[in-house]
């Protein structure tokens, strides 16, 4: 049982004759960890939102475990953790309400993501880069999260905050047998975190 | 001397507009009866001490004719502007809301009112409607929806693009939730500025269609009918008829459009710099 993307095609609207993906297929198991690469516009990203369920493909489908994604209700098993994690947050809503909207908070979640219970009562602004990004990925971890998808989460930080997100993000996923999907240029963070590392060729 | 903050002045302004504009509305009740009152004894007075704004061939105060003129005016702008932004807010939510189909139609009905001029609009609803109040409320009601509605369509469509909605809708959180979290909070600064924006507008094409004969009956005591009357009398050097009144339209305007543009800053300091 897998989350898996059959022979799906996508293009933007306006953009039908020009799909930025082609007949693409790929399954990521329970537990696994599966690196995709490419260049930048190569659909990466769109990859991504189609696998979270953002968008719908033009042909193919998304399934997780058997059933199609866009047939699931409630709480989503495959949550994204964006490249910019100040757009993922609501800007006028304090850290705290955000992170109770998706369910009861874990305190021994946020301390192992060194999330301080003060920065519950701050708005997003008040938070850093690398900050922001500890907890959104405290909210994508629900009890009822299977897979996810990591977008680029931790081109735009420090060397020392990306050992603390890679290191808890694997033991975490080891532990829950998560099955991730981590887009990256970097070659050698996908080597280091991923058990298989896929291309994405132009068109493809 | 301690500096007040920007934000600080611009909520005494509030305060301060808020409260003449309503003081404006409610001397403007209270002198209704008195300056309907005719006494040919003093007909055509220039400005005096006794009588500010002169009176005119009827003998009728001219100030209270204006008090209650501004009064009508902004309780005219208020109905208007409300029902406005209530007409934008449901068409705004229902094209980024309900689909394509619904989006075309709304944003061709939104296309058309903006493609006729606001004025001629009015009066030919005002028309439509059998003039008076219940004509002009009508007509300066249903031509001055479409800006505030194509502003809430795009703040809606960009918010549901957003990826913190995508990513509350995929925690499982609630539309109504949402809704009342995410996007009221975002959107009402736009909204309540569009709003107060509204009235300015509102209170201009009212007094200029009933300025034109297609508003409100010439009894009633609007700036609109006061302008049209003086309009005889000012070759025969009655200039304060039209001035007085004229300029207090002007200034009544001016402190909506000055409120609107403070509302703006207080809610939303980011706009300031764009």
């Amino acid at each position: 049982m897998s989350l898996e993307a059959s022979h799906v095609t996508f293009a933007y609207r306006g953009r039908r004759k020009h799909p930025i993906l082609q007949d693409v297929s790929l399954q990521i198991a329970p537990g696994e960890r599966v690196g995709l690469k490419a260049p930048s516009g190569r659909g990466k990203t769109t990859l991504c939102r189609l696998l979270a369920g953002y968008e719908k493909p033009l042909s193919g489908q998304v399934l997780l475990e058997g059933k199609p994604l866009s047939s699931i209700r409630g709480a989503c098993p495959v949550q994204m953790i964006w490249q910019h994690p100040e757009t993922a947050v609501d800007p006028l809503l304090r850290l705290g309400d955000t992170l109770r909207e998706a369910g009861p908070i874990d305190p021994t979640l946020l301390t192992q993501l060194h999330i301080q219970e003060a920065w519950l009562e701050r708005y997003p602004a008040e938070l850093s880069g690398g900050e922001l990004q500890r907890f959104c990925l405290a909210r994508a971890l629900q009890p009822s999260t299977r897979y996810l998808l990591c977008d680029e989460i931790s081109a735009m930080l420090d060397l020392v905050t990306q050992a603390q997100i890679w290191q808890f993000l694997l033991k975490t996923a080891e532990e829950r047998r998560l099955g991730l999907l981590v887009v990256s240029h970097s070659e050698a963070l996908l080597e280091r975190v991923c058990t298989r590392v896929i291309g994405l060729a132009e068109g493809m | 001397m301690k500096r007040q903050n920007s934000r600080k002045s611009t909520l005494l302004f509030l305060g301060v507009t808020v409260f003449l504009l309503l003081f404006l509305v409610v001397i403007g009740l209270g002198v209704e009866e008195e300056a309907t009152v005719t006494d040919f004894t003093r007909t055509n007075l220039a400005p005096s001490l006794r009588y500010p704004f002169g009176t005119d061939w009827m003998g009728r105060d001219m100030f209270l004719r204006t008090l209650a003129g501004l009064s009508l005016s902004i309780r005219i702008g208020l109905l208007t502007a409300g029902v406005s932004a209530v007409v934008a807010l449901l068409l705004g939510v229902a094209a980024a809301t309900l689909g394509p189909r619904v989006d075309g139609c709304i944003s061709w009905c939104i296309d058309l009112v903006m493609g006729i001029p606001h004025i001629l609009l009015v009066m030919l609803i005002s028309i439509a409607c059998g003039r008076g109040f219940v004509g002009v409320v009508t007509g300066v009601a249903l031509s001055h929806w479409t800006s505030l509605a194509r502003l809430v369509r795009g703040e809606i469509l960009q918010l549901r693009q957003a990826p913190y909605m995508l990513a509350a809708e995929k925690l499982g959180v609630s539309r109504f939730r949402q809704a009342r979290l995410h996007m009221l909070p975002h959107i009402l600064p736009q909204f309540l500025t569009g709003l107060v924006l509204l009235f300015p507008h509102a209170i201009l094409h009212e007094a200029s269609v009933t300025f034109l004969g297609f508003g409100l009956a010439s009894e009633q005591p609007a700036i609109g009918v006061i302008l049209s009357e003086s309009m005889r009398y000012l070759t025969t050097g009655k200039w304060w008829l039209a001035l007085f009144p004229g300029l207090a339209l002007v200034l009544v305007v001016i402190l909506f459009a000055l409120l609107g543009d403070r509302l703006r800053r207080w809610l939303d300091p980011a706009s300031v710099h764009a």
